[in-house]
């Protein structure tokens, strides 16, 4: 099963890269990670999607825990939450044709287009992974440049919170 | 008061209490080490190889309780040091390793013996930190020793630039008396819920089994322990790490268990109903075959580190607590239960279980013309009266030290479980000898293990450290060799010892006392001469059977019930299990 884990975590330097070698030194599944400091500089927030039994995730929620750096930690998806992910994406836009498939396509999906030239469009769209994933199969007849995909950020719905 | 970072340093280990400090100098750590300079509060030991600092560290810390503590220069001592921080982590025995680094302003310029110390322990340390700022040096020790010491212990890797400790610059001194970390807040104290839960299903075992290990030792629960399989009359066993913490001449102790354990031991894991772990992280060299592994049990776990628990086998009444607070609450609501253990279930289960004692499954010839190594550290267990601290290497001759001494108090019993660190056993016995200098300190070791760290003996002449060696010279990498035969057909690859110094000249070298033992008819006199030598370490190169193994042995991933036994033992009989 696929899980979300957020944490909380000392803005110390090598703070990251406890996490990510844990997950490489036991094995454990990362399909993306996120990182940025949060309203209080000295925690990091991070997000963290895994996937893996419950009982490999659960493992992984308490290695984290162990880490020293790690102050609080949070499975996202044992609850109601939001999931987001930005993504910046490049295409070939350079017909007529093509300038108005893609826009449209864009409108579809809630996106932006950011910049423009005379054979690309740039688009910025956020959304829950999947969103983006059909975005980038409706352009199947497109020529994809580039895409940048910021990696998972989540929060718990409703009261819930990730504090101190 | 205004110090330097180096004065710090050392102030900083005097306000700890550290009595002694394993190190080696070099560049980076030379300010330290003038600091150091005309200071009799932390005594310097100086190794001859910065791996043998961490393990004689290890072996002071696992003998008192105490953490070690360790000071190496940058680059190659950070790296030596590795191997032994490695050790340290795998059997949670709290450690500071004191690294130095390269100055601040060279960090990361590949520097004159520059490594990323706190990147190359990451994986093996309890936690690490690299101190940026003179003003955060104190307070980053006080933080190590906390960490390294409390909850699960561990090693913990203090990085020091060399600008940091720069005797120019001095700032206020002051030492914090506790330490708080919003991030570590280790639990104490079990759940009561889960502990009563648990009472109440070990009060209705029919074939319950104690299952103890390192944790007892480290969480010094041995009391609470000894209190609760009393009151309960049950069997216990203990892994490796935790022998000593409850008797071994206890008659409810049915020995070690797993892949060297006895026959009773893992028989009555493999058959109990009820099991209760204490302090033991279920390692694949106890479990076995974890499909196999207790298969009619309902599983209790008691460990401070909830990340042990259902890590490799899924517990039923999992108690994250310390050892002896979750045991005292366990004993205080056994004694006042109205609800005693089923006599006649337990006279039953001891019915069997002494079925599988007259086994005897640690039966070994008792007529060879040649020397046995059960024999030898039988006879060191007579000799030293059962109260010497033993250290061992790792291989053959570990496992007859465990089986054969039996151990009757916790810290006694010094190896390398987790990591199986060959090189651990000399180094680790300079500690206990400082830590104990009145006490006997025995290394049981293989001309193997031994040349991985002999030259300490160094070391130990210049502090008279009188260790005695007791060397299984089977000129073979035994251990490897025992699984070429079982697993390999016999094909002996690399793993005879030849050209083996004379250990006798060898120890005479560096000004000790070598004593070569070759037949059994001399091999107690020889012993008793060398022991009686208070004050000399003493080296004895004892000629063993080549042959022998070590029984009984469950191959890797078998089941407990699995076991290659002695010849020498009686048959194994079926109709004991049949009664149950
Ligand atoms: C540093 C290290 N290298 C390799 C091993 C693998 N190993 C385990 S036991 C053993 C043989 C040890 O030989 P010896 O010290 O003579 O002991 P014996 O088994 O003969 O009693 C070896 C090579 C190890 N445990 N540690
Ligand atoms: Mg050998």
């Amino acid at each position: 099963m696929r899980h979300i884990i957020s944490i909380l975590i000392e803005n110390e330097a090598g703070a990251l890269s406890r996490v990510s070698g844990l997950f490489s030194a036991r094995g454990y599944n990362i399909e993306s990670l996120t990182v940025a400091p949060t309203e209080d500089p000295s925690l990091s927030r991070m997000t963290i999607v895994t996937a893996g039994t419950e009982r490999i995730v659960e493992q992984i929620v308490k290695q984290l825990n162990k880490l020293i750096d790690v102050v609080k930690l949070m499975d996202l998806t044992e609850g109601p939450h939001i999931e987001r992910e930005m993504m910046l994406i490049k295409v070939k836009a350079s017909t007529m044709a093509q300038r108005e498939d893609v826009k449209r396509l864009c409108d579809i999906f809630r996106g932006h287009i950011i910049d423009v030239t005379s054979s690309t469009y740039t688009i910025e769209m956020t959304g829950a992974v999947s969103k983006l994933d059909s975005f980038i199969e409706a352009l199947a007849e497109h020529k994809i440049i580039e895409t940048v995909r910021s990696g998972v950020t989540g929060i718990a719905r409703g009261d819930k919170s990730l504090h101190l | 008061m205004e110090l330097s970072g180096a004065e710090i340093l050392v102030q900083c280990l005097k306000d700890e209490g550290v009595e002694y400090l394993f190190g080696y100098p070099g560049g980076a750590v030379l300010h330290i080490y003038d600091a150091l300079y005309n200071q009799e509060d932390v005594k310097h030991i100086l190794v001859r190889h910065e791996q043998a600092a961490t393990h004689a560290a290890d072996g002071y810390a696992r003998a008192t309780g105490n953490p070690g503590v360790v000071l190496v220069t940058s680059g190659p001592g950070a790296t030596n040091a590795v191997t032994g921080i490695a050790t340290a982590y795998m059997d949670s025995i709290p450690m500071v390793v004191i690294t130095g680094q390269v100055s601040t302003a060279v960090i990361g310029s590949d520097a004159f013996q520059e490594v990323d110390s706190v990147g190359i322990t990451r994986p093996c340390v309890k936690h690490n930190f690299l101190v940026k700022d003179i003003n955060d040096l104190a307070e980053t020790i006080k933080k190590a020793f906390f960490v390294a010491s409390t909850g699960r212990p561990g090693p913990v890797v203090v990085d020091v630039p060399k600008d940091i400790t720069d005797p120019a610059i001095k700032v206020p001194y002051h030492y914090p008396e506790t330490v708080n970390m919003r991030s570590y807040q280790p639990t104490l104290k079990g759940h009561s819920g889960q502990i009563k839960r648990a009472v109440d299903l070990l009060l209705a075992a029919k074939k319950p089994m104690i299952y103890s290990g390192g944790g007892v030792v480290l969480g010094k629960g041995s009391d609470e322990l000894r209190q609760f399989v009393r009151g309960l009359g049950f069997p216990i066993t203990s892994t490796l790490m935790g022998l000593g913490a409850y008797p071994a001449s206890d008659k409810q102790f049915l020995g070690m268990l797993g892949m060297h354990g006895t026959y009773e031991a893992n028989m009555a894991m493999h058959d109990c109903d009820v099991l209760i772990a204490i302090g033991a992280r279920f390692d694949d060299r106890v479990t076995g075959k974890i499909a196999e592994f207790c298969p009619d049990a309902t599983i209790i776990h008691i460990d401070v580190d909830p990340s042990s628990i259902s890590k490799t086998i899924t517990v039923d009444i999992p108690i994250v607590g310390s050892v002896p607070d979750v045991l005292s609450e366990m004993n205080h609501l056994i004694e006042n239960s109205s609800k005693k253990p089923s006599k006649k279930a337990l006279s039953e289960w001891w019915s069997i279980i002494d079925g599988w004692r007259a086994v005897k499954c640690m039966s070994y010839d008792q007529n060879s013309d040649k020397i046995k190594p059960q024999m030898v550290v039988e006879m060191v267990h007579e000799i030293t009266k059962g109260n010497a601290y033993v250290t061992s290497d790792v291989g053959q001759h570990q496992m007859w030290a465990a089986q054969y001494y039996p151990f009757e108090e916790p810290n006694r019993w010094i190896n390398s479980g987790g990591l199986g660190t060959m090189g651990f056993g000399l180094p680790a016995a300079m500690g206990v000898q400082l830590a104990f200098p009145d006490s006997v300190v025995v290394c049981v070791t293989g001309e193997g293990s031994i040349q991985m760290c002999i030259q300490e003996l160094s070391t130990c002449l210049q502090y008279g450290l009188p260790v005695k060696i007791v060397a299984l010279n089977n000129r073979y990498l035994g251990m490897v060799r025992q699984w070429q035969e079982f697993f390999y057909e016999n094909r002996y690859s690399h793993s005879y010892m030849e050209s083996l110094p004379d250990f006798v000249k060898l120890a005479e070298s560096y000004g000790h006392v070598g004593i070569r033992i070759e037949r059994p008819e001399d091999l107690r006199a020889e012993l008793e001469r060398g022991f009686a030598m208070d004050n000399r370490l003493v080296f004895f190169d004892i000629v063993t059977d080549q042959t022998e193994n070590v029984y009984p042995m469950i191959a890797q991933g078998k089941a407990h019930n699995d076991m290659h036994m002695s010849p020498f033992s009686a048959p194994a009989q079926d109709k004991e299990r049949e009664l149950s």
